[in-house]
C-alpha cells in the first residue's frame, strides 16, 4: 500500500464535467472533504462541447411553459422508457438550477426585458433552452469550474481511474488510478464515490465524442456490482459534419434548426414533412408556410418537422441518403443561409460559422451545410435511484450521461445540460447523506488494488503483440457497421461474436515506450471499458426486438407493447473486465395517476 | 494523398530532439490529424494533449512552425510547402513531447477573487443584453493558454511567473469587473498581485487568440485605465480608504506608474 501515493476523501468524484463539478459543489457545501478526478485538464470535459443550451421551463419567452409540459415532452421524447421520477424531478428543478448559475458568474443571453433568453429545440413544445450563443456548454463548465476552484476543492487532473475497489464488507471504498503525466499509480479511499464520467461514443467510427468518451464509468459500475440499463439506446445526432473526412462526426448544433434552419435533400425538398410519425402529427406543421409562421409565434402555427425529436430526424436522413437523395459526401443539406440574414446567423451561431469556415471552407451565411447522423449520446447507463442517485452497489452514486433512466429511449436536445446540474446536485447530496449516515466503507481491499495494477502493467511485459490503436480502429469500424443507427439480428449476432474476439485481442496488446504520458498505454487501459460498453449495447440491441427511440431494428421496425414495460438491465458475473454479462428484464417504475394524466393530455 | 514530413520535438524535462516522420496526408486535414496518424502507426507513445478536435476545448495548443496555435484548427494546406515543425509551448515546463505542465495557469486562476453577486431581487436578476455582452466576449475564452505562451513577460522571464498573471487572467479579471452583478473590487489586486503594470500592450496575445477575443483593446487597456484612475483620482482614493476600513483588505500600497 505504501508503495503508492494515497489520498483519503469523504466523497470522491470521478469526472469533472457538469455533473461531477455540480456534485462537488453540493458535497463541499455539506462540509465534507471532496476530491475530484479527471482524465483531462480541468475545464476540458465533454460538457464544453455542448452548444445549444440547457432546457428549463422558466417561462421567460412563453409564459404558458411549466414543469408539467417539460415533463410530458421529456417522456414522449423518451418513448416512455424513462424513469418517470427522474423526468419529474428534472422538469421541476431545472429552473432553479439554471438561476443559481448566474450567482456563480454565468452570463446567459437575455430577453428584451432582461430575463434569461430561451431558444427552441426539437421535441420541446416551447422555447425553453437557456443559452449563451452556441457555446452554452463552455459557459456551464467554466461557471462550475470557477465555483469549485473558489471553494478550494482538490482536483486531480490527468488521472485515469482503472477500477473501483471495495472494502472487505463489499461496499465501494475508493479506486485505483494512475497519473498520466508520470505513469505512477495512486489510490484513493473514500466513504462514497460518485461516477460522473460522461459517455461512451468513442466506440463508433463517426462520433461527436472526444477521446475521453470510452465509457469508463459505465464499465466500472458494471464491474463494481451496479446495473446498466437501456444500453441499446444510443443517440445518433442528426446533424454532424460529413465533410471533410477528417472532421466527420463533429457536431452541428440543433440550434441551427431552432433558429430557422431547414433540411433539404439533393432535389431541394424539405423531406421531413414526409416523416412525421403518428404520435407527433397533432403537433407538427403540415405545410412550410405553417412551419414558418410558428417561428414568429408558436400560437400561430405548429412546429416544423425539422424540430421533431432527434431519433426521428436521424432516421429520416438515413432513409433519404439510402434512397439516393443525399449530397455528394453522403449527407443531406442543412440550410439556414437562404432563410436568415447573414448578420443574424453570425450573432446567433458564431461558433458554427467559425467551425465551418475554418474546417470545411464553407460560409454558412451563403451556402448550405452538408450533414449526417453522428454518434452523440448514450441514453443508457447506470441504474440509479432518482432522488439520491444511489446505484445498486453500496457507496456508489452516478450522475449525468453515465447514469441511465432520465432520458428513456431518446434524449431531447437541451435536456442533457439540465440533467447534469439537477442530478449532479442530487448525487452530491445523496452521497453526503450516505457518508453522514455512518454506514460508509472503511478501507480498500489491498488484493484488488494489487491485481488492478498488475493487469495495467501486463502490456509492457509483452514484446510481441498488437498495437492498441489498431484494435480501437477495428472496433470502431465493427460497431459502426453492425451496431449503428439501423440494426438487424444477423448483424448483432455477428457483433457479439466479434466482441469475444476483441476481448482476446486486448489481452495480447504490447505497449511501446515508458509509462510517462504514453497515449498508447492510456488507450490500452481504456479498451476494457470500451468493450464492456460495446457488449452491453449489442446484447441490449439483440434482446430488444422492437424499434424505440435510439434503438432501431430493421427486422422489428415498430414499437412493441410487450417491450414498453421494462428496461434491459445488465450485471457482471465476476466483476472482472472479461467476466460474463447477465441480462434481465427490469420493470419500469409505475407512473402515478396524476402524472400519467399529463402524458395523455392532447396538445 | 501526398506524403508530408513532420518535424516533431520529442523528449522530456531532461532534454530531447527533433524527430522526422514522413507520413500520408489527406485533403483538408489539420495538424492534429497527422499527429494522430503518427501515433496510430509509427509512434504510439508520442505524447500530445487533445480533446474535442473542434476548437472548443483548448487542449491541443502547440507551436507550429514556431507560431502558437491549436493543432485541431490549423489546416495543413495553409502551411508553407516543406517539413512542418511542431514543438511544445515554450513558456511552460515540458512533461513529454508536445505536452507541457500548464499548472501555472491553474494556480493563477485560484488566486482571483470570485464573483460577489448582488442579492437576488424578487423574480430574479434583470440584465440587459448590452450589459452582459462585454463580459461574454471574455467568457468565450477556451483556456488554450496560447496567449500565456506568447506573452514575453513570462515567455522570456521565468521569474515573472510568481507575480504576473498573464493575458488569460487579465481578461478573467476584466470579465468579473464588467459583470453587472459583481460587487467585488479587484483593482488593487490586479495591480499589486497580478502584475498588470508589466504588460506593455504589444498585442501578441490578441494575435494568437483562436477565439478572436480583443484581449488588449477590450480587456487589458480598460483594466489599466480603471486601475490608474483609481490610483490617481483623489476622490476614488478617499473612497477606497473609507471602504477599506470596513472591508479590511490589504494595506495601502504606494502608487506605481505603469512602465
Amino acid at each position: 500500500m505504501s508503495n503508492y501515493e494515497h489520498h483519503d476523501y469523504d466523497v470522491l468524484i470521478i469526472g469533472a464535467g457538469g455533473a461531477g463539478l455540480r456534485a462537488a459543489i453540493e458535497a463541499k457545501q455539506r462540509g465534507l472533504k471532496v476530491g475530484i478526478i479527471t482524465k483531462s485538464l480541468l475545464g476540458k470535459a465533454h460538457t464544453v462541447m455542448a452548444e445549444g443550451g440547457m432546457a428549463a421551463a422558466m417561462g421567460n419567452v412563453y409564459e404558458e411553459d411549466n414543469w408539467m409540459v417539460h415533463f410530458r415532452d421529456t417522456m414522449r421524447g423518451g418513448k416512455y422508457l424513462n424513469n418517470y421520477r427522474m423526468a419529474e424531478l428534472h422538469a421541476k428543478e431545472a429552473p432553479e438550477r439554471v438561476l443559481e448559475l448566474e450567482q456563480w458568474g454565468a452570463l446567459f443571453d437575455r430577453t428584451k426585458d432582461g430575463k434569461i433568453l430561451q431558444r427552441d429545440f426539437g421535441g420541446h413544445r416551447y422555447a425553453r433552452l437557456a443559452h449563451t450563443g452556441d457555446r452554452t456548454g463552455l459557459e456551464l463548465i467554466r461557471t462550475l469550474q470557477q465555483k469549485v476552484v473558489s471553494m478550494g476543492t482538490d482536483v486531480f487532473m490527468e488521472v485515469k481511474v482503472l477500477k473501483l475497489v471495495h472494502d472487505d464488507a463489499g461496499r465501494v471504498a475508493g479506486c485505483v488510478a494512475y497519473h498520466r503525466a508520470s505513469g505512477e499509480f495512486v489510490t484513493f479511499a473514500a466513504k462514497a464515490v460518485i461516477l460522473a464520467t460522461g459517455g461512451a461514443g468513442k466506440s463508433w467510427k463517426f462520433t461527436s465524442n472526444s477521446w475521453e468518451g470510452t465509457g469508463d464509468g459505465h464499465a466500472m459500475a458494471l464491474w463494481a456490482g451496479a446495473k446498466l440499463i437501456d444500453m441499446e439506446c444510443i443517440q445518433f445526432h442528426p446533424t454532424g459534419m460529413v465533410w471533410p473526412l477528417s472532421v466527420r462526426g463533429i457536431l452541428v448544433t440543433e440550434g441551427v434548426r431552432g433558429d430557422g434552419g431547414v433540411l433539404r435533400n439533393s432535389l431541394g425538398e424539405r423531406f421531413m414533412f414526409n416523416y412525421v410519425a403518428p404520435m407527433f402529427r397533432a403537433e407538427t406543421a403540415e405545410t412550410e408556410e405553417e412551419g414558418d409562421r410558428w417561428y414568429e409565434d408558436h400560437n400561430a402555427g405548429r412546429r416544423p418537422p425539422e424540430l421533431l425529436p432527434r431519433d426521428e430526424v436521424a432516421r429520416a436522413i438515413n432513409t433519404e441518403v439510402k434512397a439516393g437523395r443525399g449530397g455528394p459526401h453522403g449527407g443531406v443539406f442543412l440550410d439556414i443561409a437562404s432563410r436568415r440574414p447573414a448578420e443574424f446567423i453570425r450573432r446567433r451561431l458564431p461558433s458554427m460559422y467559425h467551425q465551418f469556415m475554418e474546417l470545411a471552407g464553407v460560409d454558412i451565411t451563403r451556402e448550405a451545410m452538408e450533414i449526417g447522423p453522428t454518434c452523440h449520446y448514450i441514453m443508457g447507463g447506470v441504474q440509479v435511484d432518482a432522488d439520491t442517485a444511489a446505484t445498486a452497489a453500496p457507496g456508489l452514486f452516478a450522475a449525468g450521461e453515465v447514469a441511465g433512466g432520465m432520458h428513456g429511449a431518446n434524449r431531447l436536445g437541451g435536456n442533457s445540460l439540465s440533467d447534469l446540474i439537477v442530478f449532479g446536485k442530487r448525487a452530491g447530496a445523496g452521497a453526503a447523506d450516505y457518508v453522514l449516515s455512518g454506514q460508509a466503507a472503511t478501507s480498500l481491499n489491498q488484493g484488488a488494488v494489487d491485481a488492478a495494477i498488475k493487469e495495467a502493467l501486463a502490456p509492457f511485459e509483452r514484446t510481441e503483440g498488437e498495437n492498441p490503436y489498431t484494435i480501437q480502429h477495428d472496433l470502431q469500424e465493427m460497431m459502426q457497421a453492425n451496431v449503428g443507427i439501423i440494426r438487424t439480428q444477423s448483424e448483432l449476432d455477428f457483433a457479439l461474436a466479434e466482441l469475444e474476439k476483441f476481448t482476446e485481442r486486448v489481452k495480447n496488446i504490447a505497449v511501446k515506450g515508458g509509462r510517462a504520458y504514453n497515449p498508447g498505454w492510456n488507450l490500452t487501459t481504456d479498451l476494457p471499458a470500451m468493450l464492456a460498453v460495446c457488449k452491453t449495447v449489442a446484447l441490449g440491441a439483440s434482446l430488444r426486438k422492437e424499434s424505440r427511440g435510439g434503438h432501431t431494428r430493421e427486422d422489428f421496425p415498430t414499437a412493441s407493447e410487450d417491450f414498453s414495460k421494462f428496461n434491459l438491465a445488465h450485471s457482471s458475473n465476476g466483476g472482472n473486465w472479461d467476466s460474463p454479462i447477465e441480462t434481465v428484464e427490469s420493470p419500469l417504475l409505475p407512473i402515478p395517476q396524476e402524472l400519467k394524466a399529463l402524458l395523455e393530455e392532447a396538445h | 494523398m501526398a506524403d508530408v514530413t513532420m518535424r516533431i520535438w520529442r523528449g522530456d524535462a531532461s532534454g530531447g530532439e527533433f524527430q522526422n516522420y514522413t507520413i500520408e496526408q489527406n485533403d483538408n486535414e489539420v495538424v492534429l490529424d497527422v499527429i494522430h496518424r503518427i501515433q496510430a502507426t509509427e509512434a504510439p507513445d508520442l505524447a500530445c494533449r487533445w480533446n474535442c478536435k473542434a476548437g472548443k476545448c483548448g487542449s491541443c495548443s502547440a507551436e507550429i512552425n514556431g507560431k502558437p496555435r491549436l493543432m485541431c484548427m490549423t489546416r495543413m494546406d495553409t502551411l508553407p510547402e516543406g517539413p512542418v515543425t511542431v514543438t511544445p509551448m515554450k513558456t511552460f515546463p515540458i512533461i513529454r513531447d508536445l505536452v507541457t505542465d500548464v499548472s501555472f495557469n491553474y494556480a493563477m486562476a485560484a488566486k482571483i477573487p470570485a464573483l460577489l453577486p448582488k442579492p437576488v431581487p424578487e423574480g430574479g436578476y434583470r440584465l440587459m443584453q448590452e450589459d452582459v455582452e462585454r463580459s461574454q466576449e471574455f467568457r468565450k475564452c477556451i483556456e488554450c493558454f496560447l496567449c500565456q505562451d506568447v506573452c514575453h513577460v513570462i515567455r522570456d522571464h521565468e521569474d515573472n511567473k510568481t507575480n504576473y498573471a498573464g493575458p488569460r487572467f487579465f481578461i478573467r479579471i476584466a470579465e468579473l469587473e464588467m459583470n453587472p452583478l459583481d460587487t467585488n473590487d479587484r483593482r488593487e489586486f490586479v495591480r499589486e498581485e497580478m502584475g498588470l503594470g508589466y504588460c506593455n500592450i504589444t498585442k501578441c496575445c490578441t494575435e494568437v487568440c483562436p477565439e478572436g477575443i480583443h484581449i488588449t483593446d477590450n480587456a487589458i487597456i480598460p483594466l489599466k485605465e480603471r486601475v490608474v484612475a483609481a490610483n490617481y483620482d483623489p476622490v476614488a482614493w478617499l473612497g477606497r480608504k473609507i471602504r477599506r476600513q470596513t472591508k479590511k483588505t490589504s494595506a495601502e500600497a504606494s502608487v506605481q506608474p505603469a512602465p
